[in-house]
């Protein structure tokens, strides 16, 4: 055994966002020569480990060592150019440059009179593509290319700079077979030359035949880390998941109640790709019942939420049964008066007009109901806004309030009033407590929980394992567009869950 | 602390306190400035900018624009004109169609309504940039409008139709009156109907809007359907204060109303602005017209003039709603 060297080493980081803690004192250290598997459910906290560590994030505190001096990174050009290079999930391509100007991007080369020396930064990426086994020509259009190929160039683009530490988060989600084991091979490769690489993945089976070390997150505090050698994927599951469930609702056994909702053979075309985002999902939901979705990233998940909606209605086949009448939703405006409200994932982007105040946010979609002689009636607008702001307890100076300036807890209650003033039969909720401080999110649960006690059919999509155990009374696991399980309360368990989540990716 | 002196609210009326330290000036360097000649003049003048800025604030707020408003004003101006003058005669038919004032005015507004709707229409429909699809009705409305007159002015309209333009009503210009209705409905649309309030949600975020059930296509085809209208009745404003429809009227027309737009503090992106604030720049606008004339400044200094203090503005705007 060679003795190995700390390359990377954090301690005690914490991170924070307004309202939110996203990472807790979390400890972690990077060997030369080693990958490290970094583990946790969506939301765990690993994405922020990762853009400090690459120098997006600037602002932390703790300690950060680098080459065990104690370091800042300046930002990502800088921490690029101390050797840390990070292929992104999500794509950073330019659509319209070529594989050549993309993976050149910010550090071309140029020629000794100052102009761009194309022939030498083409034949560069020859080789890296050459190295990767894939065949294409550099001087492709990045658009042209299929996801998985892209996402090679995106490893290129790491593998350019002489890295002496690659971050690859979820290297893996648009490639198969053959490609995975060039990765892999490259993996090695780069282990061999002594870099490090800190490897993200949901795909446990792959950490267990690259990874050496692995490191566990769990809600934003580093819960374990080890060598692989040793463990079992059961092992590592409940590490992920040993969060202590608080029961908040004590489940009576309604037995069968009547559908509210009935969703039969749902199926979504993808805009992008031939095939399905969503294949045949047929499930119920009665009257009075908190139903959990659970799922990883691109299962699906927010997409049936919308298809429900009539967001997508020229894709979209399969039937909505509200009722016991069949509701065609082709527009948002239908479903809202079928009885559907739905709280997007992303309330900044899809739930609120950030630039109008509190009153005007909930008002704006029963405004036909403010209206007195072709007018709306400020009153009426008045006491809808008050009503709600004391009922969900919304912390605002005044209801004149722009709903950019309120935390994310109270935007996300303006956006659950906005709906509830629909009355809806139905409530679709996407993530609805993602990015609040705790004890928003208490509050946000006992809402729910009140509103079905109230009637309403619930169908609450989460990330987070607890919280749906906490407060469904019946829950839905989706891989790929299809629903992989499901579980009552009682019988459900967050091993089991995951294990759906995670087994149809295999 | 009196609320009136604190910074926030001195920003809130610097395009009124930017205009009256111009009308000062003015009245010090020109003693023509502030004789009322003069000044029912520039209103005059104003009143069809602030036409078209009306419904350019509209679109503005829904985060589009309309490029058009120029050719749209020559277009209906002259579908007036040349129907109060010579009527419709159906080739073939000894058919013989003639137009009475009233007649001709709202077939020009109804015109321009089309031409807006079919705007709107293409923009929602076909998902055309708002910048494109009235760009090309803006080549579009100017080739009809010289196919309509065969490129020669239409003149001689009668002295009925002229009173719109050069006519007096209780000691005000008529221009003036119109322009004071169609800036009292459009506040009116804006604060107190839903339309107005979609308008805002909108511009502010349309994925939002949408996902509230907001049929986001037709509130958009409604605005830029009034713009058009609007843009008419500036159209037939002009022709009526000039006896006469050029086929070159309007020209860089939508320039001024953008500027006015924009001096008024409503945000290119949308959401954020009033007509109220629009009417200010159009005023601010006219006035440095005006003012620069009466100095003797030369056109080409002028323009310059006018392209530095639309920059001031946006300048001053931007950091204003930075400090918000």
């Amino acid at each position: 055994m060679t003795e190995t060297a700390t390359l990377l080493e954090v301690k005690k980081v914490t991170k924070r966002f307004p309202g939110v803690v996203a990472l807790d004192e979390v400890s972690l250290s990077i060997e030369a020569g080693k990958v490290t598997a970094l583990i946790g459910e969506n939301g765990a906290g690993k994405s922020t480990l990762m853009k400090i560590l690459s120098g997006v994030y600037l602002d932390f505190e703790g300690e950060f060592y680098y080459k065990g001096e104690p370091a800042r990174f300046s930002d990502p050009k800088d921490a690029q150019q101390h050797g840390v290079a990070i292929i992104h999930q999500e794509l950073n391509l330019i659509p319209y440059l070529t594989i050549a100007e993309n993976i050149f991007l910010g550090r071309e080369l140029v020629t000794q009179y100052g102009t761009m020396d194309k022939s030498r930064m083409r034949k560069r990426t020859q080789e890296l593509l050459d190295r990767l086994k894939l065949k294409v020509n550099p001087d492709s259009q990045v658009f042209k290319l299929k996801v998985g190929q892209q996402q090679i160039v995106e490893i290129a683009k790491a593998l350019l700079t002489d890295a002496e530490l690659i971050i690859m988060d979820e290297p893996t989600s648009a490639i198969t077979g053959a490609e995975v084991e060039v990765l892999f091979d490259i993996v090695a490769d780069l282990k061999s030359q002594n870099k490090a690489v800190v490897y993200v993945s949901h795909k446990l089976d792959e950490l267990f035949r690259i990874a050496d070390n692995y490191v566990v997150l769990r809600d934003g505090k580093s819960i374990e880390s080890g060598e692989m050698a040793g463990m079992t994927q059961d092992q590592l599951i409940s590490k992920m998941v040993g969060r202590k469930i608080e029961v908040m609702r004590k489940t009576t056994d309604r037995g069968v109640c009547e559908p509210l909702l009935e969703v039969k053979n749902l199926s979504l075309k993808s805009r992008l790709k031939a095939g399905n985002v969503l294949s045949n999902v047929s499930f119920n939901i009665g009257k009075g019942e908190i139903v959990g979705l659970f799922g990883l990233m691109g299962a699906g998940r927010t997409e049936l939420l919308e298809t429900i909606f009539g967001l997508h209605p020229a894709r979209s086949s399969g039937q909505v049964l509200l009722g016991g009448q069949s509701i065609c939703c082709d527009s948002p405006a239908r479903a809202i008066a079928a009885g559907l409200a739905l709280v997007p994932e992303d309330r900044k982007k899809d739930g609120l007009v950030l630039g109008l105040g509190v009153k005007n946010n909930i008002s704006l979609t029963t405004l036909q109901e403010m209206e007195q002689l072709g007018t709306l009636n400020d009153s009426k607008e008045c006491e809808l806004a008050d009503h709600y702001i004391s009922e969900l307890r919304i912390k605002t100076p005044t209801k004149e309030q722009k709903a950019k300036n309120l935390s994310g807890g109270n935007q996300q209650k303006i956006v659950l009033a906005k709906w509830l003033a629909t009355r809806p039969k139905v409530l679709l909720l996407d993530e609805p407590t993602r990015g609040i401080d705790i004890n928003a999110k208490t509050e946000i649960y006992k809402l729910i929980i009140r509103l079905a006690d109230e009637g309403l059919g619930i169908l609450m999509v989460s990330s987070e394992l607890p919280e749906i155990l906490a407060i469904s009374d019946r829950i839905l696991v989706m891989a790929e567009g299809r629903l992989t399980g499901e579980f009552l309360a009682s019988e459900a368990s967050e091993d089991g869950i995951l294990k759906k989540a995670i087994s149809a990716m295999q | 602390m009196p609320i009136a002196y604190s910074p926030k609210n001195l920003a809130k009326f610097q395009s009124l306190i930017a205009l009256f330290l111009l009308c000062l000036a003015l009245s010090i360097l020109s003693d023509k400035f502030l004789t009322f000649s003069n000044l029912w003049n520039v209103m005059r003048q104003i009143s069809v900018n602030i036409c078209i800025s009306v419904g350019m604030t509209l679109i503005v707020l829904t985060a589009g624009i309309d490029l058009s408003v120029g050719s749209v004003l020559a277009l209906c101006g002259a579908i007036t004109a040349g129907l109060l003058k010579n009527g419709i005669e159906l080739p073939g038919q000894n058919l013989f169609i003639g137009f009475t004032v009233l007649g001709a005015i709202l077939a020009g507004a109804l015109s321009g309504s089309a031409l807006g709707a079919f705007n709107g229409w293409a923009i929602t429909k076909f998902n055309v940039p708002p910048f494109v699809a009235t760009l090309a009705m803006l080549t579009v409305a100017r080739g009809l409008t010289m196919l309509w007159t065969g490129g020669f002015p239409i003149s001689g309209l009668g002295d009925t139709f002229l009173f719109i333009g050069t006519g007096w009503f209780l000691g005000i210009p008529v221009p003036v009156w119109i322009s004071i209705v169609v800036v009292a409905l459009a506040v009116f649309l804006t604060d107190k109907t839903r339309i107005g309030r979609y308008i805002y949600a909108i511009g502010g975020n349309e994925s939002a809007s949408r996902l509230s059930g907001i049929n986001v296509n037709k509130v958009k085809i409604i605005v830029y359907t009034i713009a058009g209208a609007l843009a008419a009745v500036g159209g037939i404003m002009v022709t009526s204060r000039l006896d006469s429809a050029q086929p070159n009227a309007g020209i860089s027309y939508e320039l001024d109303s953008i500027a006015a737009v924009v001096i008024g503090g409503t945000s290119l992106s949308g959401g954020r602005g009033s007509i109220l604030g629009t009417v200010q720049g159009a005023i601010i606008i006219g006035v440095l017209n005006n003012g620069l004339v009466l100095l003797n400044v030369s056109p080409f200094w002028q323009q310059v003039v006018k392209g530095l203090v639309i920059l001031l503005a946006v300048i001053i705007d931007k950091s204003n709603s930075k400090n918000e």
